[in-house]
């Protein structure tokens, strides 16, 4: 099957395109993958008995979280969303450059969060924290190690739609085909909302 | 597009605009408040409101959920409803939410 073959899939018979329909209940499916997760690290939070501490650990340990960098990186990520769904508008109205010019901007602030989180990682292992220093360790890295690799794939995604509009353009007809990458990627940016409250602004 | 989605018009790229506003000033309040010795008392269930406001506006706007077939939103709710409740259910299993009298419950 084409790729254009694959975009144009018949619609159910709720009315609705196969392919989105799909993809919302791959969706749904996600919310159970990083609510397990996210269960996991409130379950195990406040009870390291090891610094480092992400807040501030009893009696006085200094918490290893960085507000301030982190804030940034939530910024250019909910940046990124509405570069997103710019991109779908273009699309649609069948402006290819500016369909390309946003996926591009989408996949740039993507690489650039992709970036802070290397940065906070590094900085976290020299601090001593690794997956198996203590619970915050473990259950953090796996939380926002996933959300990287979904960050990661969202990022591939968008790479492959720049270059397929670049060389063959996408027309307004398969605009389904950005609106489902921008319905991943504007996932990926919630699930980073309850982290960054769940994870770095709620104190233990 | 096919003929069932077009019927469901999406937002002006105006209103994109001012729904990232929003959601810039929610986060930098946010990050404010945690700062603010003061906010302590309340931090949490701010925190949590704000979040589930961003979420909202996100799910609504950007994803189209507001706009797009009810059917979508069925689709996405039900398993985020399911999702929420383990979160919950996992924190009480674990003891959280129960008043140990100072005693820290074992891991």
């Amino acid at each position: 099957m084409s790729s254009h073959a694959a975009v144009q899939a018949p619609e159910t018979s709720l009315g609705e395109p196969h392919f989105k329909v799909g993809f919302w209940t791959f969706l749904g499916s996600e919310c159970f993958f990083f609510g397990t997760l996210i269960g996991t690290y409130l379950s195990y939070r406040g009870r390291d008995a090891a610094a480092p501490f992400p807040h501030h650990g009893p009696p006085d340990g200094a918490g290893i979280l960085n507000i301030p960098v982190t804030s940034v990186s939530t910024f250019v990520l909910l940046t990124s969303s509405l570069a997103m769904v710019l991109a779908l508008a273009a699309c649609q109205r069948g402006d290819r450059r500016k369909t390309g010019l946003w996926i591009g901007i989408t996949a740039l602030f993507g690489l650039i969060f992709l970036g802070f989180q290397a940065y906070e990682f590094t900085e976290f292992y020299h601090n001593g924290l690794t997956l198996e220093s203590n619970l915050f360790g473990s259950s953090f890295f796996v939380l926002t190690g996933f959300h990287g690799a979904h960050v990661s794939i969202g990022v591939l995604w968008l790479l492959s739609l720049f270059v397929i509009n670049l060389r063959e353009g996408i027309p307004a007809e398969r605009a389904l085909s950005v609106e489902v990458a921008g319905l991943y990627w504007h996932f990926v940016d919630i699930v980073w909302i309850i982290i960054f409250t769940v994870v770095y602004l709620i104190p233990d | 597009m096919s003929a069932s989605s077009a019927e469901h018009a999406h937002p002006q790229a105006s209103t994109y605009f001012k729904v990232a506003v929003i959601l810039t000033v929610i986060t930098a309040i946010e990050v404010l408040i945690y700062y603010v010795p003061a906010m302590r008392g309340v931090l949490v269930p701010l925190l949590l409101i704000f979040s589930a406001v961003k979420f909202a506006i996100v799910v609504g706007y950007y994803m189209h959920l507001k706009f797009d077939a009810a059917i979508y939103s069925r689709l996405f709710l039900g398993p985020l409803t399911l999702a929420a409740a383990i979160v919950i259910v996992l924190m009480l299993l674990f003891g959280h939410f129960i008043d140990h009298g100072g005693v820290q419950s074992p891991t």
